[in-house]
């Protein structure tokens, strides 16, 4: 099947808006969780989804999508709020409010959704099918629903930019500046919810994690400013998004939010590889090159430092006494010096004993080095 | 708060201010007033509570008893009035933002809501980097700048509050020599400008040379005033205790090495 | 005794949810302590990979082997969590979150491919089956045993084992874990057998709890026990009573209601954790706000007690050491300043003579306490 056919069929068309729109709300949502180190407040939340996803359905009666994610809301945001409160009014440390909170949240959800199977509702079926998420069931009218919430989100971020920055960069000078820090540290937190209600129904409460992490650290190694970042994040979430979903309707039988995880996460993988700055192999790179100039530097000053000390500026140094010195061989470096035109290898004179030929700095070499030294000094300063 | 000024002669007053920290006390019963115009330093030793009484003048922390009034008028009513350079160390230097953007920070409280910096504001902030020399690095990512660079970026970004009063959080912590130079330089351009400064300092041999006012705390305050007065091996003994032989010392031999290294140089 | 036990299917389940709560608060205890909770939920997750790969390949779920290299791949996320940390581009909460998702997704898309093949649905991955424990038996010794039984009893006694022969190593790699690397006691080697027998006990509990709910069994009684005691041994006995409790409460109340037992058990822990956060002896909030609040009372008076000696004989003495001032210059509210007054005379400290206020001997010693606590000044 091509991509155009696939793109008409009605089904694949709502798993990839789906999809887009879950990588937009939580590329854009998951960067400042990222940033405020909340990464895995996004796992507790959406693991703690799954009881209101429950109590949505007892309370509707229905499967009625809009109850289902109203639920979903609520214990989420309600969960980070108790993870707050074991924190910060008990000794109990972030890792383990995040882990308590997941799990008996998660727990409460199964056993509701247990007792809502013993209710024997036939239209009950497919509700643990959050788990894991169920994009293929997506129909237009919760694309309605997700695309409400996903623009209730980032008409947020874009209201509150400046602010939800600062507080996240530096909520110190944010509370100095009278901001009411508290309140948009609450409201960016309890947001992430929103994002995983818009996942619940793409890739499940489990994997929701990823979905805020990864775009966001993705995106932060290409990126310098936050406005960057947010952009990017949610351009890689959409892409990743649509390519899992793409992925799975193509495989007939994987499962999308898998697909969509995988995705992402390559591109994770990716960018902390080949990132220009903060990637690996530039890392590597720059490394080389730094070492490179270092060992020039050495055995330029060094030849410097000879002829000063013996005030003669054509002082002729022995390349032994280099190698000596720098306790490598040096003669790769001269060359190269000496490509440079810093460095000359030139005759001894016939009077004197030792090696026939020695190197001798070059007037541009003894205001390189003196350039070097000026600058290691002005370092140390 | 009423609207009637209370010692509006004074930059600032603090009156009979404690506070504490998970109901424990650090700071008791402070008094300690400065006059406009002045660089003042408040030096004491490690947990004497200096960064908390900067915090609490600030409202970061709150108070149990006591007030504060900045040229006669709480903090609130002159949050405008108000520059701060916090600790270097309080936030991540990692986040992705440029030096231009920090200092854009520091005109958020003026803009307000909805209210997003525009070509004044960049305009502005890059003056401000231009002072604190580093408009070079304006567009460089805050992570790359050394520890001294990014001080500056801060000083910078309480330079645009174009504030009357300025707090600083030990801003002479962990930076190179050119940089306190540097920073020393414009705190001292802004008091002959009439304005306040007020730094967090803890060094205590450049306390004389830098500064002309000066407040010693030990979880209470030992003495303020005029440098000259207050600077005395009494006080400086009753704020450190024990610690003062060490410090004599300190000083005694960073003076030879000085002078080592003047003979060498000569 | 023991054919009654093993026709007893309540007293089995029970039984199964008490091992899986001992087994897993034994290794628990050292992963909340040392801040790394959130651990146990990554590598819970990623086990559904371990035991996936290892089904494919031996075609066995259960047994020693499989429990071994279902185990590896715990140890694998947590090894590929360490090594993104250590690139120093992602924080480690953001890496954890990072790499149990890939593999628990691989895991996902292997069971979507070998469905035919491999027995457990995604349901179980997550929630367990306890209360089917006893279906699934093995003969030993001529008695038909659960299998979860065995295996949980084995990892059980596993963990026992390890946290019994190193409690001093582990305790001092928990607390201090330089120094335990400066006396060559290797708290890196130390950290990742925990870490092996957590997966170990994640993959023997999957089939009674699963995935998510294993979590709750490593971190709720341990986190219960670290907010009722601050010794070592008190809180893995208090993680172990909790952990029965909730079996044995999570079971009655699961049969009564008539919903998941394994759900139950895990709603039960977090029972206890919120008991102990109220009401706990030391660290519970009431005892906290009640601390807090006789400290709080206590400290207005000290505070008063302060102002009154700084001022005391001072040329302000007459504007400071009133009443007035308690509210001009302390800014408490009139009522405020009227009970701590009442207290402070209340305890002798200070004297109200009409509007003015004296410290007594007593408050004034207070004081000077306060700022000189050994006395040495004279003045």
């Amino acid at each position: 099947m091509s991509v155009v056919e696939l793109l008409s069929d009605y089904t694949i068309q709502n798993v990839v808006a789906g999809a887009a729109l879950l990588g937009l709300v939580s590329g854009v949502l998951g960067s400042f969780a990222v940033l405020r180190q909340q990464s895995l407040l996004g796992d507790t939340m959406s693991h703690a989804a799954l009881p209101g996803v429950c109590l949505g359905f007892i309370i509707a009666g229905t499967r009625d999508i809009g109850s289902i994610l109203l639920g979903a809301l609520a214990t989420g945001a309600l969960a980070a709020l108790v993870m707050l409160l074991l924190t910060r009014m008990s000794r109990l440390k972030t890792d383990a409010g995040l882990g308590i909170t997941l799990s008996v949240f998660f727990a409460m959800g199964v056993v509701l959704l247990t007792h809502i199977q013993g209710m024997n509702n036939a239209s009950q079926g497919g509700l643990d099918a959050f788990l894991f998420g169920q994009a293929a069931a997506t129909l237009r009218s919760d694309l309605w629903i997700m695309g409400g919430i996903t623009a209730v989100a980032l008409a947020l971020v874009a209201a509150l930019w400046k602010e939800f920055k600062l507080v996240s960069f530096d909520p110190e000078f944010a509370t100095s500046l009278g901001m009411p820090v508290a309140w948009l540290e609450v409201l960016l937190t309890v947001m992430v919810a929103l994002a995983v209600v818009v996942g619940l129904q793409m890739v499940g409460v489990v994997l929701m994690a990823a979905m805020i992490i990864a775009p966001a650290v993705a995106a932060r190694q290409w990126s310098r400013r936050l406005e960057d970042m947010v952009l990017l994040a949610a351009l890689i979430g959409v892409v990743s998004g649509i390519f899992g979903a793409l992925l799975s309707a193509l495989s007939r039988g994987l499962a999308t939010g898998p697909l969509i995880i995988l995705s992402v996460s390559s591109v994770v993988l990716v960018s902390m590889t080949l990132a220009p700055e903060r990637g690996f192999l530039w890392e590597a790179f720059r490394r080389m090159r730094a070492r490179h100039r270092l060992r020039h530097q050495q055995v330029l000053t060094t030849l410097y430092r000879l002829a000063a000390h013996h005030a003669d500026p054509i002082y002729r140094t022995e390349q032994g006494m280099l190698d000596t010195y720098h306790g490598l061989r040096t003669r790769a470096v001269l060359r190269q010096l000496e490509r440079r035109g810093l460095a000359e290898w030139r005759d001894t004179p016939p009077d004197e004993p030792g090696p026939p030929r020695r190197w001798v700095l070059t007037p541009a070499g003894i205001t390189e080095a003196e350039r070097v030294l000026e600058s290691l000094g002005r370092e140390n300063a | 708060m009423s609207t009637t000024l209370h010692e509006p002669d004074l930059a600032l007053h603090v009156e009979d201010l404690t506070v504490s920290y998970h109901s424990k006390p650090v700071l008791w019963d402070i008094d300690f007033d400065v006059p406009p115009g002045v660089m003042a330093a408040i030096i004491g030793p490690n947990g004497a509570g200096k960064s908390t009484l900067i915090k609490s003048v600030l409202g970061l922390v709150p108070a149990v008893a006591g007030h504060v009034t900045l040229h006669g008028r709480p903090y609130k009513a002159q949050r405008r009035r108000v520059g701060y350079v916090p600790q270097r160390s309080s936030v991540d230097w990692d986040f992705p933002t440029t030096a231009l953007d920090v200092v854009t920070m520091g005109l958020y409280g003026r803009l307000g809501w909805l209210r997003r910096p525009g070509r004044r504001e960049r305009d502005e902030a890059m003056a401000a980097l231009e002072l604190v020399g580093m408009a070079d690095f304006a567009r460089r990512q805050i992570s790359q700048l050394s520890g001294g660079q990014q001080q500056r970026v801060f000083l910078a970004r309480a330079l645009v509050q174009k504030a009357d009063v300025y707090f600083l959080d030990e801003p002479m912590a962990g930076v190179d020599a050119t940089t306190e130079r540097a920073i020393v330089d414009i705190l001292r351009r802004l008091r002959d400008e009439g304005k306040t400064v007020i730094v967090v300092h803890h060094d205590l041999q450049t306390v004389r040379s830098y500064f002309d006012w000066l407040l010693i705390l030990n979880v209470r305050v030992i003495a303020q005033g005029p440098v000259a007065e207050v600077y005395t091996a009494d006080h400086l003994r009753q704020a450190y205790g024990g610690q003062i032989a060490l410090l004599d010392q300190d000083t005694f031999l960073s003076e030879e090495a000085a002078a080592e290294a003047a003979v060498r140089a000569g | 005794m023991l054919t009654a036990l093993l026709d007893n299917v309540a007293l089995q389940i029970m039984l199964v949810g008490a091992l899986v709560g001992i087994a897993s608060t034994l290794v628990g205890t050292f992963l909340v302590l040392r801040g790394t909770s959130m651990l146990s939920d990554a590598i819970g997750h990623s086990i559904v990979f371990g035991i996936v790969i290892v089904w494919l390949i031996t075609h066995q779920q259960s047994g020693p082997v499989q429990i071994l290299g279902a185990a590896l791949a715990g140890v694998l996320t947590v090894f590929l969590t360490e090594l993104l940390v250590s690139t120093r581009r992602v924080k480690k909460d953001a890496a954890i979150g990072l790499v149990f998702p890939v593999l628990f997704s691989i895991g996902v898309l292997l069971l979507n491919l070998y469905a035919r093949d491999v027995h457990i649905d995604t349901h179980t991955v997550l929630l367990g089956e306890i209360g089917f424990v006893w279906l699934d038996t093995v003969t030993l010794g001529g008695y038909r045993v659960p299998r979860s039984l065995l295996s949980m009893g084995a990892m059980t006694l596993l963990n026992g084992a390890f946290v019994v022969l190193f409690y001093k190593e582990l305790k001092l790699a928990t607390f201090d874990e330089a120094l335990a690397r400066a006396l060559g006691l290797a708290p890196g080697l130390l950290f990742y057998g925990l870490l092996l027998l957590t997966s170990g006990t994640a993959v023997a509990a999957f089939d009674a709890v699963g995935a998510v709910l294993f979590v709750a069994f490593v971190i709720v009684p341990a986190s219960t026990a670290f907010l009722l005691t601050d010794r070592l041994w008190l809180m893995f006995l208090y993680g172990i009573a909790v952990s029965i409790a909730s079996s044995v409460s999570g079971y009655a109340v699961a049969v009564a209601w008539n919903v998941s037992i394994g759900g139950m058990m895990a709603v039960m822990t977090g029972v206890f954790l919120m008991l102990a956060f109220l009401a706990g002896p030391r660290y519970g909030l009431v005892a906290q706000l009640l601390r807090r609040r006789g400290q709080r009372r206590h400290n207005e008076i000290r505070t008063l007690a302060v102002h009154l000696y700084n001022h005391e004989g001072g040329p302000e003495q007459g504007e400071e050491n009133v009443i007035r001032a308690l509210g001009e210059h302390l800014r408490w509210d009139a009522a405020k300043a009227a009970q701590v007054v009442q207290r402070s005379s209340d305890q002798r400290l200070v004297v109200r003579e009409g509007e003015a206020l004296r410290l007594t001997s007593q408050g004034r010693e207070m004081a000077r306490e306060i700022f000189d606590p050994s006395g040495r000044r004279s003045s």
